[in-house]
């Protein structure tokens, strides 16, 4: 960090919604009206008692909170195992994947339900990739009695079979997207034409800590609860805090929701894990890595583009990772070295994933299993009296399919 | 007066095609010699969130062609040196505009004889991102007005922009369904009391018929779908089928008063 280090880095956005560079209201005018709107209506519910502790209600007894905080014990003596004389830091988890619907994604959607009931709109859309968000945004609209179209790449149907039953169930209608490569960023383009068409009774509950002001900041807030609970439930456990958190980021909200409320204890680091898919050099999902500033779905960050800015296609075998771009927060976060950002392959994020199965009794999802095998790495050259906190963010029952194909098993 | 506010003097019609997408030169003098009034050339993206199916289907096409911005500034340029006194705007998404900086973007449009530029998602807020840089060059910064563009937000719009408005008829995406003649009445009414800049009203404007109602009241009409469906239809044998539908169009906006 240089001298131009700010006072706080806790006090992004700006008015204008802007991160630094990064972040804005990059929308088609039909929206910007509602844009406003959103954003007046997040200040009211942000200053009323009665909003506050509706979320914190639903979030205690309906999604389960707090999450645990648990220390990995055989994990940190597996890493140990292999790790140089005396060191090998303690691994601690957040465990957002006991959550209600087996991810960190309900916070979010819990909280822009009820906005967007005070909002009086009375119809929810939702892109979804690995179809963890889908879930999700169909739980809340189950639970609170609201239609419900989620829009999902054809080529993501397909590989998430599982999820697009659930939302079924959850009384969703599930709309295949075939333009572009017909994934995720694919979704989104779809979700944004629907609500353009739909401004005046429609709320569009996105998904990640992206997309035009205010989302990237309300998904954060929304999700702040993560780092907000595991900084109390840490300091009570061991009487201090971590030395260093981790977190996997495809938008970035499980990593924004854990770091924020950590960003101004400035001993301790944080790393935010990229999808390096087939490899840095291949086709992958690492937006800060091998991306470059541009606008796309609203906001301005970093986004895996040609030199003529028509967006790539992203690559990761974790479907929540596989998007182009990244919230504006973390590309903010990245350029003022606050926080570190690396990133991990399809086969490392494999090995981790099977490693924490034998180690915990836990099968994480893919994104998490990116966190995972970055912690292990950074575990391994710290003190063994060090902590690392990660988020293992969403649970893997989803991916056994696709982890199955990639080990060459047939189910 | 610019070759655009000449443009506007009697009702005009405004026609839309992709660059890159079929026989764009071969397209571009087909919808001139069938009377369209000022050219709106669309620049391809992977991400077209404001369009409908054919217009996305047009951008794909193109870049699967292998359409660069370089070749959509030569296209422009050819054009350009064919046709001196036709108004011709680009039309597309920011991240393709600013990628190399928005002075290059202005500098190359100057360069190519590029009249206006419409940007679908940089809206007012974000000026900064490229109407400075166009408005140092003598591009005309287009701004869109939609139905949800109340009166209060009206004049924000209107700050910094010139050469027409574009007025959005439907909250949708392109080449949907068109908005009742009264809706657009009226909102053509109020926009014309609020600028002197000319008004064009577009999205699901497809036949002639309709391009006429509009005409009676605004002063532009937008055809886009309509003609980039014949490009996709007829592909590198567009030319003839874009010159005719474009002549019904432009001669029912020319004698819609």
């Amino acid at each position: 960090m240089t001298d131009t280090t700010p006072n706080s880095f806790r006090n992004q956005p700006d008015d204008r919604g802007h991160f630094g560079a990064y972040g804005g209201r990059y929308v088609a005018e039909t929206l910007m009206p509602l844009i406003l709107d959103l954003e007046r209506e997040y200040r009211a519910a942000q200053a009323d008692p009665a909003f506050k502790a509706q979320f914190d209600d639903l979030l205690e007894h309906y999604v389960g909170r707090p999450s645990p905080l648990y220390y990995a014990e055989r994990l940190t003596q597996d890493i140990r195992q292999t790790a140089p004389e005396g060191k090998g830091a303690q691994v601690w988890f957040k465990r957002d994947e006991l959550n209600h619907t087996g991810a960190h994604k309900i916070n979010n959607c819990i909280g822009q339900i009820l906005l967007a009931m005070r909002m009086g709109k009375t119809r929810i859309i939702a892109e979804t990739g690995a179809g963890q968000h889908g879930v999700a945004t169909a739980t809340v609209c189950a639970r609170f009695g609201l239609p419900c179209v989620i829009y999902m790449g054809a080529t993501d149907v397909e590989r998430q079979a599982p999820n697009v039953f659930r939302m079924k169930l959850l009384g969703a209608e599930v709309v295949p997207v075939t333009s572009g490569a017909a994934t995720l960023k694919d979704a989104m383009n779809e979700g944004l034409r629907d609500w353009v068409a739909n401004v005046h009774d429609t709320f569009y509950i996105i998904g990640t800590a992206a997309g035009p002001h205010p989302y990237p900041e309300l998904v954060r807030d929304f999700q702040s609860v993560i780092g907000k609970e595991a900084r109390e439930q840490m300091l009570k456990r061991t009487g201090k805090l971590p030395d260093i958190l981790v977190a996997a980021i495809g938008g970035g909200s499980n990593a924004i929701g854990l770091f924020h409320p950590f960003l101004d204890d400035r001993d301790v680091k944080m790393l935010g894990v990229e999808a390096a898919g087939h490899g840095l050099d291949k086709q992958h999902a690492a937006s800060l890595a091998g991306g470059f500033p541009g606008v796309l779905h609203g906001n301005k960050t970093y986004l895996l583009q040609d030199e003529d800015g028509q967006i790539a296609e992203a690559h990761s075998i974790s479907a929540g990772l596989d998007y182009p771009g990244i919230g504006p927060e973390h590309a903010w976060l990245k350029e003022t070295g606050r926080v570190e950002y690396t990133a991990v392959t399809d086969t490392e994020a494999l090995d981790a994933f099977q490693l924490l199965c034998r180690t915990e009794g836990i099968i994480p999802a893919l994104e998490p299993s990116h966190a995972i095998a970055a912690v292990v790495e950074r575990a391994k050259v710290m003190d063994r009296d060090q902590i690392v906190l990660m988020n293992l963010c969403g649970r893997g029952d989803k991916d056994i399919f696709t982890v199955a194909e990639a080990l060459g098993v047939e189910m | 007066m610019t070759r655009l506010s000449s443009a506007f003097a009697t009702p005009a019609l405004v026609a839309f095609i992709t660059a890159g997408d079929g026989d764009t030169a071969a397209n571009l003098d087909a919808l001139v010699q069938g009377g369209a009034d000022v050219i709106e050339l669309g620049m391809p993206f992977t991400d077209p969130m404001a369009d409908g199916p054919a217009i996305q289907e047009a951008n794909l096409r193109s870049l699967g062609k292998g359409t660069t911005t370089a070749d959509v500034f030569q296209i422009a340029k050819d054009f350009r040196a064919r046709h001196p006194d036709t108004p011709l705007v680009l039309m597309g998404y920011a991240n393709p505009m600013i990628r190399r900086g928005p002075e290059w973007f202005a500098q190359s449009c100057e360069a190519a004889g590029v009249d206006g530029v419409i940007c679908v998602d940089i809206p007012p807020e974000e000026d900064d991102d490229l109407g400075p840089a166009l408005r140092a060059k003598g591009i005309a910064p287009i701004r869109l007005a939609t139905p949800t563009t109340d009166a209060k937000r009206l004049p924000q719009v209107l700050e910094g922009s010139s050469g027409f408005l574009y007025y959005v008829s439907v909250a949708g995406i392109t080449g949907m369904q068109q908005a009742a003649q009264a809706s657009i009445e009226d909102a053509v009414a109020k926009l014309k009391a609020a600028t002197d800049l000319p008004v064009a009203v577009g999205f699901g404007v497809r036949t002639p018929e309709q391009a006429a109602e509009i005409a009676k009241v605004a002063d532009g009409v937008v055809v886009g779908s309509a003609l980039v469906a014949l490009v996709k239809e007829h592909g590198e044998n567009a030319a003839e089928h874009l010159q005719s539908l474009t002549k019904s169009l432009a001669d029912a906006v020319l004698n819609a008063r």
